[in-house]
């Protein structure tokens, strides 16, 4: 039995989901009453929602506290990811106004939807047993599939969100499988307990191991990592535009997060046998990232593929298993997660002279003489995302290899290198067309002030001027880091 | 200890038949009665066990909600059961070989001893003088009342989401308005007409 107080301090040290959790409740009755043409208020008093839940984000000691009987863990790390997770849901939440305006289908619940799914991520990263984390990633999932046939009446966009639904629903499935094998073989499922088991009694059972690896894939789809990785060209092309922006940014962190957390907070004793499945899928998503990339002529399926690739470097940290390289993984997230929002920021402001969204890379001929500033700004992502050294996007790849070198794994930090080479010819390819093609028709100006704020701050941010942020970032990432450890 | 062995006997026998004539019937209708039976005898070994909590999750969900939908779909769909049907006879044996495979395994399963599993680290013991249920309802609403909660918000989600993706508002459909036929008076809705011999009438 919970006394009341210890329920009182739990619900303190969860005060960001249950303010999520109430604030979504009260919107979504002011959306249920007051109809779609709530829409532009609700999205500002959602993001003024997940401002609050930021402002609150509980003051956490530096080994973390646990809250309702261990299922919940407050920590630098998850902290952390929160401040991202909400920052890139408020993000996405901004960015989608005008797209969903033009397109008709401005129906409420689209912050809505975003918002549980900021739910389901901050329990995800928040997570001390088995049982929070799966219904955590099922709150986001659910949120997601939904998202993605947000335009129903588009094929693309169904096929998308039913693509998603039912590979997704596998993948969940995989991982519960994995879940009820190591509950199974161990008779728990809270990390602590799973740590202390794992490591103390030698108990790296066969059982164990196999539901572990299934736990693993289960994650490996949500941060569509290869070979989990089908689902993520189609389902970022089919749907909506500002979607695909949220589902390539907070969603791949919360996953990641989850997958750090999941690996050395519960199974930190079995580091010997996960670091091969993470090296092997890490490889693989870096090379199949920069190959598959090539030859795409959508910008959407290029995101794509970048950020398989993106994922694949970032697992390099992780394949680490040390301090630095969760320090480089968390900091690599950070800085991913603002160069793909600016990215999907910029494909947004492709439209045509009558204001149709294109997304082909023809579209983006020459486009340095008609809208230099957009230009710029792409080009600064690309150089960003390929990694270029001045550009901010190059020190979490950095400190990854470095961690990767130090662990002594040098096959790893040698493919990252060469795949790292090969992206970078298809996001100069990008910028190529930018400057050096024939110009093709021009983009229709700029129609929402907000999103050209956006994407110059995110551009400025990923620019040498980001290297500002790098000390306290960097000092942050290492502190979540070490809460994890 | 006899009145249980033959209860046992009784429902695992009914089960049994059930499932074979589930099988077996040729009205998909029947089949799918013949599945309740089953679930019912299946929920009264789960009784038997002490499983109380289960047999009534198996009574209503899988007979109230699982079934009903079954039954909802044979008899409102379409389906061409005896073209289903009409593979029997040439996949008959890859069915055997596949149950001889799993009746293989499960034979050398039991002869090897059994798998071992570690003993289980109670997280949830079960507390003296407390029937299942109330045991489970005592650590839902405390210990695990967090996810319970959680648990509601996915279900909120699924239902957001099936409104989102079904609710569509189409025009020209024509409501019921209470009010105005509340309102109607017989000057509005009754029309005197002087009909002459032998010749109708055009309202």
């Amino acid at each position: 039995m919970i006394a009341l107080q210890t329920l009182y301090a739990s619900v303190h040290l969860a005060s960001v989901e249950t303010i999520l959790a109430a604030g979504v409740l009260v919107l979504l009755m002011i959306g249920v009453f007051r109809g779609d043409r709530s829409l532009v208020p609700l999205t500002w008093g959602t993001v003024a929602l997940l401002v609050l839940a930021g402002i609150h984000l509980p003051i956490v000691p530096a080994h973390g506290a646990t809250a309702f009987g261990g299922l919940y863990i407050g920590d630098a790390f998850s902290t952390f990811f929160k401040v991202i997770i909400l920052a890139g849901a408020a993000v996405s939440m901004v960015l989608a106004l005008p797209y969903l305006r033009e397109a008709a289908t401005g129906r409420f619940e689209y912050p809505i939807l975003l918002t549980l799914s900021a739910l389901g991520m901050c329990l995800m990263v928040s997570a001390g047993d088995l049982l929070t984390l799966y219904v955590g990633l099922e709150l986001q999932s659910l949120a997601a599939y939904v998202l993605a046939a947000f335009h129903r009446n588009e094929p693309r966009s169904s096929e998308a969100g039913l693509k998603y639904f039912v590979l997704g629903a596998l993948a969940s499935g995989i991982l519960l499988y994995g879940i009820s094998l190591v509950y199974g073989f161990t008779g728990t499922t809270s990390f602590t307990a799973l740590h202390g088991l794992v490591r103390g009694t030698g108990l790296a059972d066969l059982g164990t191991l196999i539901g572990l690896v299934f736990i693993l894939s289960g994650i490996a789809f949500k941060v569509s990592a290869v070979p989990f990785h089908m689902w993520t060209p189609d389902v970022y092309e089919g749907a909506p535009t500002p979607v695909a922006a949220f589902f390539a940014g907070a969603p791949k962190a919360a996953a990641m997060a989850m997958l750090l957390r999941v690996a050395v907070g519960a199974f930190g004793g079995m580091a010997a046998d996960w670091q091969q499945i993470v090296t092997f899928v890490s490889i693989a998503s870096m090379l199949l990232g920069a190959v598959g990339a090539i030859g795409q002529g959508n910008v959407k399926r290029l995101l794509a593929y970048s950020s398989i690739n993106n994922v694949g470097f970032a697992l390099i940290g992780l394949a680490a298993a040390t301090r630095e390289g969760l320090t480089g993984v968390v900091f690599y997230m950070a800085v991913y997660v603002v160069m793909t929002l600016g990215s999907f920021l910029a494909v947004l402001a492709m439209r045509t002279a009558d204001g149709r969204p294109v997304e082909t890379m023809a579209s983006l001929a020459g486009l340095s003489r008609s809208r230099p500033g957009l230009a710029a700004a792409f080009a600064v992502f690309m150089f960003s995302l390929a990694g270029i050294p001045p550009l901010l996007g190059f020190w979490p790849k950095f400190s990854v290899f470095q961690a990767a070198i130090d662990a002594h794994l040098y096959t790893l930090a040698i493919v990252g290198v060469l795949a790292s080479v090969v992206s970078a010819f298809y996001y100069l390819r990008v910028i190529m067309t930018l400057y050096f093609a024939e110009p093709a028709p021009a983009f229709a100006p700029a129609e929402s002030r907000t999103n050209t704020v956006l994407l110059g701050a995110a551009a400025i941010f990923c620019s040498p001027v980001g290297m500002l942020a790098i000390t306290p970032l960097v000092a942050a990432a290492g502190r979540a880091a070490a809460s994890l450890l | 200890m006899i009145v249980a062995a033959l209860a046992f006997y009784l429902f695992a026998g009914i089960v049994i038949a059930a499932a074979t004539m589930t099988i077996l019937s040729k009205n998909p209708v029947h089949s799918v009665l013949w599945l309740i039976l089953a679930f019912f005898n299946a929920a009264g070994l789960f009784v038997l066990l002490g499983a109380e909590f289960l047999a009534m999750i198996l009574a209503i969900v899988y007979v109230g909600a699982v079934a009903v939908l079954f039954l909802f779909v044979v008899m409102m769909l379409d389906v061409d059961f005896a073209r289903l049907r009409a593979g029997f006879a040439r996949y008959l044996p890859f069915g055997i070989s596949l149950a001889v495979v799993l009746l293989a395994e499960l034979l050398l399963v039991l002869g090897s001893g059994g798998v071992h599993v570690a003993p289980a680290v109670a997280a949830a013991p079960v507390m003296p003088g407390m029937t299942n249920i109330q045991a489970l309802g005592a650590l839902i609403y405390t210990r695990y009342v967090f996810i319970f909660q959680a648990a509601g918000m996915v279900l909120l989600t699924a239902m957001i989401g099936a409104i989102v993706l079904t609710h569509r508002q189409r025009p020209g459909i024509r409501k019921q308005k209470v009010a105005d036929q509340i309102a109607r008076t017989p000057a509005t809705s009754i029309a005197t007409v002087a009909a002459p011999v032998g010749e109708g009438v055009t309202l």
